[in-house]
């Protein structure tokens, strides 16, 4: 894409270059210098843009947490839901209206922790979602609590004397419960992170990408390791692209070697497509598909308008 | 089942019990996606949707678990479809964060409660009136909400519809407070033909979209809604927030925000009120009940009639907002308020409150499990007339 | 009049009480309400299904005193006979069911409606051995609106068979009736 395109409305070096689809009302933003999440909503604006889908159809969804808060800064239909239940709501809305094109993006804890039941169980119906999650090893929003994803070793509040825990491998366990789209970037790889959130949004199906992101002020401080600038450093020196990797070589271990790249890109039926098919199979002419939401422009005021 | 009409709405006279009436009802009032997880006694609501929604253009979802049924509710409705679940005791406390996500997001959506026996998992297939209080309170923080109850399949229908109703004109959840026993006592129900049926109209806001602020209210204190993938580009947060729905995090805007929703509840309490009265003209004693335990006072009412007390009866089919006015009407004019309840004084300490004093109030506790024995009543009643 | 149906959940004892609560209140111009207990188990444990059919509006909907009482196992037996009326009506699957001397005026009748039901190819069909032998003998209903009530309580396919089961028990309670008098 062509850079200028991305200019704002004035086209000048002084206004975002995306600030059509940023709430600019709500600048500045609660996020800290040189944290990774500004570039991951970059990323996922180019992504939208470059996709074509209708600005419209898209619909992002939040938990809680830092990345929470990125549902409050895009200019789209945006829901901040509760900790945890991002992906239900967004199970919700794109079951009562197939129409929207639902994006998750929420954090660690968020995802894979408090509401690790409802990834695995959207993953295992191949909801067609996009689940964008920003992992940055901890719970940064509460200060730096460790996280079902903090490497051994690592400190954090809650472990100062050192993480013990085996954290997840998250593209080893989406991939596992049926997730058919698979990735793993870090925020230093804007253009790879790109292309794959634009192939997520295109993606039929539940799409699931993970973006290693520094947290300067609180994970990267304890652990002694720089600024986000000295972890961007890191991702560039320790970063192993290995597309189509199996998804089970995928831990990451304490200032380790990391596996990016896209790991896993199948076609299976969605769970729309899978309840359609299988009423179809056994109702035949006797289902009756979803009718959709309701329609704003037609009042219905008695119970027998629709269908 | 006699009639097969070709519309969705199951029109004509059926033999129904109240968990499948519920079921009729939320189709008559034209929901049309549900999300739930079993549960005892609740479950089969969820199963004769299950089995309908497929053939009249409805969709059911059975979620992981009960924190998730809730959210795809409120998904759902922003996503422009009327939807439901169903659920009883444990899932009940499971939903209670996102009631209070629905309540701040100001989400038109019925929960249906078919209470059972609690604490805990406590008597899975028997009665119990003891989500009352959890009804109002459950979720952290100020709110109002609204409940009804019901007494008979045949209201599980038409209060189910009413719950509908009720939550897209107020925008808020509604909790349906069914109980074990009138979901599984099956009595005659007459559906309406579907015309006949008064289902209310989503608030849709009709203005530029543009100029669209989630939280700007109408003079009733209740803002329209909009529907996600119409570009309005709306922000919604269960955050406190301003008229343009975002977070504000200040005491100012806590104090416009919470006050709007709980104002816009409690400034309708009439419209929203729905209560039987039955001989409280000259009555001595009145008794307060509702659900299956208004079932069961008729026959305690009926007997210490026969015994020559003036015995009246304040069935309350709005448990939430709470008929105050009428219990401090009756509270001046009674001797004793007498109410049954299948717990240890929830509704009660509601009658308590608002009769403040100026009558005599009295419980009839019940553990749970079964409905009282009429006697227990009718002793309360006797006592109350001393 | 109220009407205790009980015995072992699979049995179909609900499904006895609501076909005699959707005859009288559909077909028949009455009140019925159906309330009903069983364990948690859907097979096996005791199950029973309580009816009250009135003339006037049921504002109360539990039984009090049965009239009529159907058991279909010895457990349900034990439990529900003391609770029957003195003068009341007792029915009993005569295969399952090792009666005590009858009580009072008590009016016991005994059908074999499990082997019966066999007989017609399924044991499953012994409740409508039962719903057939009930209403010839108690009249709770008339048996046209009983008839009337059947569709749509079981599987079309399985429709003739049931009411096949059901005239063969009313057959039978009629004339148990007649031997009685």
């Amino acid at each position: 894409m062509n850079p200028n395109q991305l200019l704002g409305k004035r086209g000048t070096a002084d206004a975002h270059p995306m600030e059509d689809f940023l709430r600019m009302d709500r600048m500045p933003h609660i996020w800290c210098s040189t944290c990774g999440l500004g570039t991951c909503l970059t990323a996922f604006i180019a992504a939208a843009q470059e996709s074509a889908i209708p600005r419209e159809d898209i619909v992002v969804v939040s938990g809680i947490g830092c990345t929470g808060r990125a549902a409050g800064y895009l200019k789209y239909d945006s829901f901040h839901t509760t900790h945890g239940r991002a992906i239900p709501y967004a199970t919700g809305l794109k079951v009562a209206n197939p129409r929207l094109k639902v994006c998750i993006i929420s954090g660690d804890g968020d995802l894979v922790s408090i509401g690790g039941n409802h990834l695995i169980h959207a993953a295992r119906r191949n909801m067609d979602l996009t689940v964008i999650c920003v992992n940055n090893f901890n719970y940064a929003m509460t200060g730096g609590q460790a996280a079902p994803t903090t490497p051994q070793t690592a400190i954090a509040t809650t472990t100062p004397y050192g993480a013990f825990e085996r954290p997840f491998n998250i593209p080893f366990l989406v991939d596992s419960c049926g997730a058919t789209y698979v990735a793993r970037w870090t925020a230093l790889h804007v253009r790879q992170l790109t292309i794959a959130i634009k192939e997520a949004l295109l993606h039929r199906g539940f799409s699931f990408i993970e973006v290693i992101s520094p947290c300067p002020t609180v994970y990267a401080r304890r652990n002694r390791l720089g600024t986000g600038l000295d972890l961007m450093k890191f991702y560039h020196d320790h970063s192993i692209t290995k597309n189509f990797a199996s998804t089970r070589e995928c831990d990451i271990k304490f200032q380790q070697d990391i596996v990016v790249g896209k790991f896993v890109q199948r076609e299976e039926p969605t769970y729309l497509d899978a309840m359609d098919a299988q009423m179809k199979k056994t109702l035949g002419a006797k289902f009756v598909p979803y009718v959709g939401p309701m329609d704003p422009n037609s009042e219905r005021t008695k119970s027998d308008a629709r269908t | 089942m006699n009639q097969r009409p070709r519309g969705p709405v199951l029109t004509g006279a059926h033999y129904l019990d109240g968990d499948h009436a519920c079921a009729e009802g939320a189709i008559a009032a034209g929901c049309r996606f549900i999300a739930g997880y079993p549960i005892t006694p609740s479950t089969e609501v969820a199963e004769r949707l299950a089995e309908r929604f497929p053939r009249i253009g409805g969709t059911f979802i059975q979620m992981e678990d009960e924190l998730a049924s809730i959210a795809a509710v409120l998904g759902a409705a922003w996503g422009g479809a009327r939807a439901m679940t169903v659920t009883s005791g444990p899932g009940f406390s499971l939903m209670m964060e996102n009631i209070g996500l629905g309540v701040m997001t100001e989400t038109p959506c019925v929960v249906v409660n078919v209470q059972r026996g609690g604490p805990s998992t406590g008597l899975p297939t028997l009665t119990g009136q003891q989500d009352m209080m959890q009804a109002r309170w459950g979720s952290h923080g100020d709110y109002e909400i609204i409940a009804l109850s019901p007494s008979s399949p045949q209201e599980c229908f038409d209060l189910t519809v009413t719950c509908f109703n009720l939550s897209e004109k107020y925008r808020v959840p509604v909790m349906f407070m069914m109980d074990e026993c009138v979901g599984h006592m099956t009595e005659k129900v007459v559906i309406p033909e579907a015309d006949t049926i008064d289902v209310w109209p989503r608030r849709w806001y009709r203005g530029p979209r543009d100029k669209y602020l989630p939280y700007a209210p109408d003079k009733d204190g209740v803002p329209p809604m909009i529907r996600a993938g119409d570009d309005h580009r709306v922000h919604i947060t269960g955050l406190t927030h301003d008229a343009r729905g975002y977070p504000i995090i200040n005491a100012e805007c806590q104090q416009i925000c919470v006050s709007r929703l709980t104002d816009k509840i409690r400034d309708n309490a009439d419209d929203l009120v729905m209560v039987k009265e039955e001989q409280l003209r000259g009555a001595d004693v009145v008794v307060v009940a509702y659900g299956i335990s208004a079932r069961v006072a008729t026959k305690a009412i009926t007997d210490a009639r026969k015994k020559g007390i003036k015995v009246g009866f304040l069935r309350l089919i709005t448990v939430w907002p709470f008929p105050e006015k009428k219990i401090r009407d009756l509270a001046g004019k009674v001797g004793c308020l007498v109410m049954p309840e299948i717990n240890l004084g929830q509704m009660y300490r509601e009658v308590e409150r608002a009769a403040a004093g100026k009558c005599r109030t009295m419980l009839v506790p019940h553990c749970g499990g079964w409905v009282h024995d009429p006697e227990d009543i009718l002793k309360a009643i006797i006592e109350g007339a001393k | 009049m109220e009407i205790k149906v009980s015995g072992f959940g699979g049995q179909g004892i609900i499904r006895i009480g609501m076909i005699l609560g959707k005859a009288a209140a559909l077909n028949d111009n009455k009140s019925a309400t159906l309330t009903q207990s069983f364990g948690p188990e859907a097979r096996g444990g005791a199950c029973s299904a309580q009816l009250v059919v009135s003339d006037a509006e049921i504002l109360y909907p539990y039984l009090t005193v049965p009239d009529i009482l159907i058991a279909m196992s010895q457990e349900a037996y034990e439990k529900f006979e003391p609770e029957l009326k003195e003068d009341g009506i007792l029915l009993i699957e005569e295969d399952l069911v090792k009666p005590h001397p009858v009580r009072g005026h008590i009016r016991q009748y005994a059908i074999a409606a499990t082997r019966i039901a066999e007989k017609l190819g399924n044991r499953l069909y012994a409740n409508f051995v039962m719903i057939g032998f009930i209403v010839a003998i108690t009249k709770v209903v008339p048996k046209q609106a009983l008839l009337d009530a059947v569709p749509g309580t079981v599987p079309d396919r399985l429709l003739q068979k049931n009411i096949d089961a059901l005239e063969q028990g009313f057959v039978l309670g009629e004339q148990k009736l007649a031997e009685a008098k």
